[in-house]
């Protein structure tokens, strides 16, 4: 396939994320984010960016139609502005396609997460189950997890310690990165003192709630050369679903990012991932799901994630970094922005801007998200400084 | 902006739909599936051969379904595919083939399957409850609004400003219902007098019953493809020429509300990718939104398809028939067929497919129509979603 423009990431803009922000709306996080984002950019709202890609879900927000509330903190109002119930990285899918299209040069992505206003977050997962068929059960997002935890690491002959030392890795990251709220150093030793919530998982196998925003502008190959020097290329996307429903999926293997990794790559005309690709930003949601994912988008041959975790291949200093920002689990789960975080970590690297958790000399890397318990779907973007 | 323009041709091969009624027995998985499977078997294509599937669905607050796009996944036909699910309140209807445009014309894929779901009669005891989530949760929700009274400020509004009689308005009702007869998913055809809507309960006046379109479950799909595919597809393929979309600002009370700018400025953007340079000459019929009969007027002066405040006069000198000059919601409209919030939108397009296809039976426009216009709105009276094809 020819396409008929290259297309290049050109703005970052994010907040720091937190527990909670009672001192902010989620209009004012947004500005923010734009704000920084535009600046970096160089650009004007109103008159440079040309249409607008906005991610959210009513029942986090606790408003319908959310999509209402998104113009006027972007400077987006009287502009093609539309909402995309997923995460911020299908919301660059859809800015990615725009640009593809030739309609517009200059596109703007938003995310974030007010996820502290939510008085009762697993109530919330739990009207995201089968009405008919699952929900009433009473299951919850921890156990659905949980479940699938057991399967994983029964079917890799994994355990309990090596989630655990994901989380620790991920948490150490993050103790060098300044947006991250959830920086610390975990001890290894004291196993299992953190009770179960659902049989493998414990607490610390799971990613804390945060808040934020996030805003990241794309731009043509025309536009983006003159704004500035050092474009972070979107080399290939890939998005895909496995089946929704608990009986059908496939439990083991993560196959919606097997398939968005196939997409992608074939896109970016990448042939040995783990050869290629420098360093990557994956879903952290949970810890297990971290090896999960590493295996279904073939960063690790043939080897399993946790043997090569093990030999330290994941760490910063390792020949293949993971979440050198710390991840969902050390910067905070910020919901359907999950994946823009890990868009724009991915690319502060890519820029050389990544300060103290920066790795030297990577070309190229790939981001990953997934829409979290109970779905089955995520998207995949290869990108590049080259 | 710059110039607008289209480099990859995409065509709508394809398009089915379910019946629109107050209460479906099906899941709306199973309406999902139904128009899928409608839409598939218009265009003699399987599931295989789709490569990426765009849904639409309003909120989720109508099912009580959290993440309602991945509920509807595999109804909709996005298992193993890259799927997603867009959101512009009202106007989600007519911006979902927007949506599937970009999956198409962007090159990455082929083909696109255009899903439209909507099943607002789970939410007990009626649905106009979950339209008072939609408030600005500080300014406005604790003061109770809901939306037949925020429609009813801005119909005052338009009457007051061209001094439009009610009788006027009350003409479009009429006509969409008696329209609708002649649709087989329609769900409220009737033949009605312009007295019986005078007649009819106020709901907020000056909105009465009969001024508003039902309460609606519904499902519909359309398949895209891009134009070497869509070729061998089908021999009659018709071409998405034109799309636009525009949101206005949140703070709609700070809004003159005469006018739908937004629908204007996306318009615009949709004509000017058409290559259409005089709308009311170039345009053959038109689709615009309806779900109430003062919108269709309002909506065709957004659409500029005639004078601000002219909208009501060509409507009472019959222009807008069937068998009228510029036919208007030849289909019967949400005031005829129904209401789905997403589904009417997409129901929209169903149409102006089967219209330019000459295969909408009796409903069918006369004089070989060529190209028309869909167009949804939705939000806080704040969004307008522009569509224009061609045969």
């Amino acid at each position: 396939m020819g396409y008929l423009t290259n297309v290049a990431i050109v703005g970052l803009g994010i907040t720091q994320l937190k527990p909670s922000t009672p001192e902010v709306s989620y209009k004012e996080l947004i500005f923010e984010a734009a704000q920084k984002a535009y600046a970096d950019a160089g650009l004007d709202p109103r008159r440079d960016v040309e249409s607008f890609v906005c991610s959210s879900e009513d029942f986090w927000e606790g408003t319908s139609i959310f999509d209402e509330y998104v113009p006027d903190q972007l400077g987006a109002a009287q502009k093609p502005v539309c909402t995309i119930c997923a995460d911020g990285m299908y919301s660059l899918a859809t800015a990615y396609m725009q640009i593809l299209t030739g309609i517009f040069d200059v596109v703007a992505v938003e995310a974030h997460s007010k996820a502290s206003d939510i008085v009762n977050i697993s109530s919330i997962y739990d009207l995201a189950l089968d009405p008919v068929y699952t929900r009433p059960l009473g299951l919850n997002a921890n156990f659905i997890a949980g479940l699938e935890m057991n399967r994983f690491l029964h079917s890799r002959g994994a355990t309990k310690t090596h989630c655990r030392m994901v989380a620790a890795k991920n948490r150490r990251n993050a103790l060098s990165n300044s947006l991250a709220m959830n920086g610390g150093n975990m001890k290894l030793d004291e196993e299992d003192h953190q009770p179960a919530l659902s049989d493998p998982l414990t607490s610390e196998d799971v990613a804390p709630i945060a808040d934020g925003a996030a805003v990241v502008v794309v731009a043509s190959e025309k536009v983006a050369k003159t704004l500035r020097k050092d474009p972070v290329w979107i080399k290939g996307f890939g998005w895909a679903s496995d089946s929704p429903t608990l009986e059908t999926r496939n439990w083991t293997d993560a196959a919606y990012a097997k398939l968005a990794a196939k997409q992608a790559y074939k896109m970016a005309k990448l042939n040995e991932p783990v050869k290629e690709v420098h360093v990557a930003e994956v879903d952290d949601t949970y810890s297990y799901k971290e090896l999960q994912h590493l295996e279904a988008l073939g960063l690790t041959g043939n080897a399993m994630a946790h043997t090569l975790l093990q030999q330290g291949v994941f760490d910063r200093n390792g020949t293949l970094p993971v979440n050198p920002s710390g991840g969902s689990i050390g910067m905070g789960n910020t919901l359907e922005m999950s994946g823009l975080v890990r868009v724009i970590e991915l690319a502060l690297q890519l820029r050389g801007e990544a300060g103290s958790h920066q790795i030297n000399g990577v070309q190229t890397g790939v981001a990953q998200c997934w829409r979290g318990v109970p779905t089955t779907s995520g998207a995949v973007t290869v990108l590049s400084n080259r | 902006m710059t110039i607008l323009q289209i480099k990859k041709r995409v065509a709508v091969v394809g398009a089915g739909m379910t019946k629109f009624m107050r209460r479906a027995q099906e899941t709306g998985k199973e309406l999902a599936f139904e128009a899928v499977h409608q839409a598939l078997e218009s265009s003699n294509l399987r599931i295989e051969d789709i490569d990426s599937v765009a849904l639409g669905s309003a909120p989720d607050a109508f099912d009580g379904v959290h993440m309602k796009g991945e509920y509807l996944l595999d109804g909709a036909g996005g298992y193993g595919k890259p799927y997603s699910r867009n959101l512009v309140g009202g106007g989600t209807g007519v911006f979902s083939p927007i949506h599937g445009w970009f999956h198409v014309a962007s090159g990455l894929f082929d083909t696109c399957l255009v899903v439209a779901e909507e099943k607002m009669s789970s939410c007990l005891p009626h649905p106009q409850a979950a339209f008072l989530t939609i408030f600005d949760n500080m300014i406005e929700r604790g003061l109770g609004p809901n939306l037949i009274w925020i429609f009813a400020l801005e119909m005052q509004r338009y009457m007051q400003k061209y001094n439009i009689p009610k009788e006027q308005i009350a003409q479009v009702a009429v006509k969409n219902k008696r329209n609708a007869l002649d649709h087989p998913s329609a769900q409220i055809a009737q033949k009605i007098t312009v007295q019986d809507v005078l007649n009819s309960e106020v709901m907020a006046y000056p909105v009465q019953r009969l001024d508003i379109s039902p309460v609606s479950d519904g499902a519909c799909a359309i398949v895209l493809a891009s134009e070497d595919v869509a070729r061998k597809i089908t021999d009659s393929p018709v071409w998405l020429d034109g799309v636009g979309w525009n949101l206005d600002t949140a703070y709609w009370t700070n809004r003159d509300l005469y006018f739908p700018r937004y629908v204007a400025n996306a318009a615009r953007m949709a004509y000017q990718m058409a290559g259409i340079k005089n709308p009311r000459k170039e345009i053959d019929f038109a689709e615009p939104y309806d779900p109430f009969d003062y919108k269709e007027l309002h909506h065709m002066e957004g659409l500029l398809l005639c004078r601000k405040g002219e909208a009501p006069k060509l409507t009472a000198e019959g222009v807008t028939e069937r068998d009228g000059k510029l036919p208007i919601c030849p289909s019967g409209g949400l005031l005829g067929v129904g209401n789905p919030i997403a589904a009417a939108g997409l129901m929209k397009i169903c149409e102006l497919f089967w219209q330019l296809r000459n295969e909408a039976g009796k409903r069918q426009v006369g004089g070989d129509p060529r190209t028309a216009v869909a167009q949804a709105w939705g939000d806080l009276m704040q969004i307008g979603t522009v569509v224009v094809m061609r045969s």
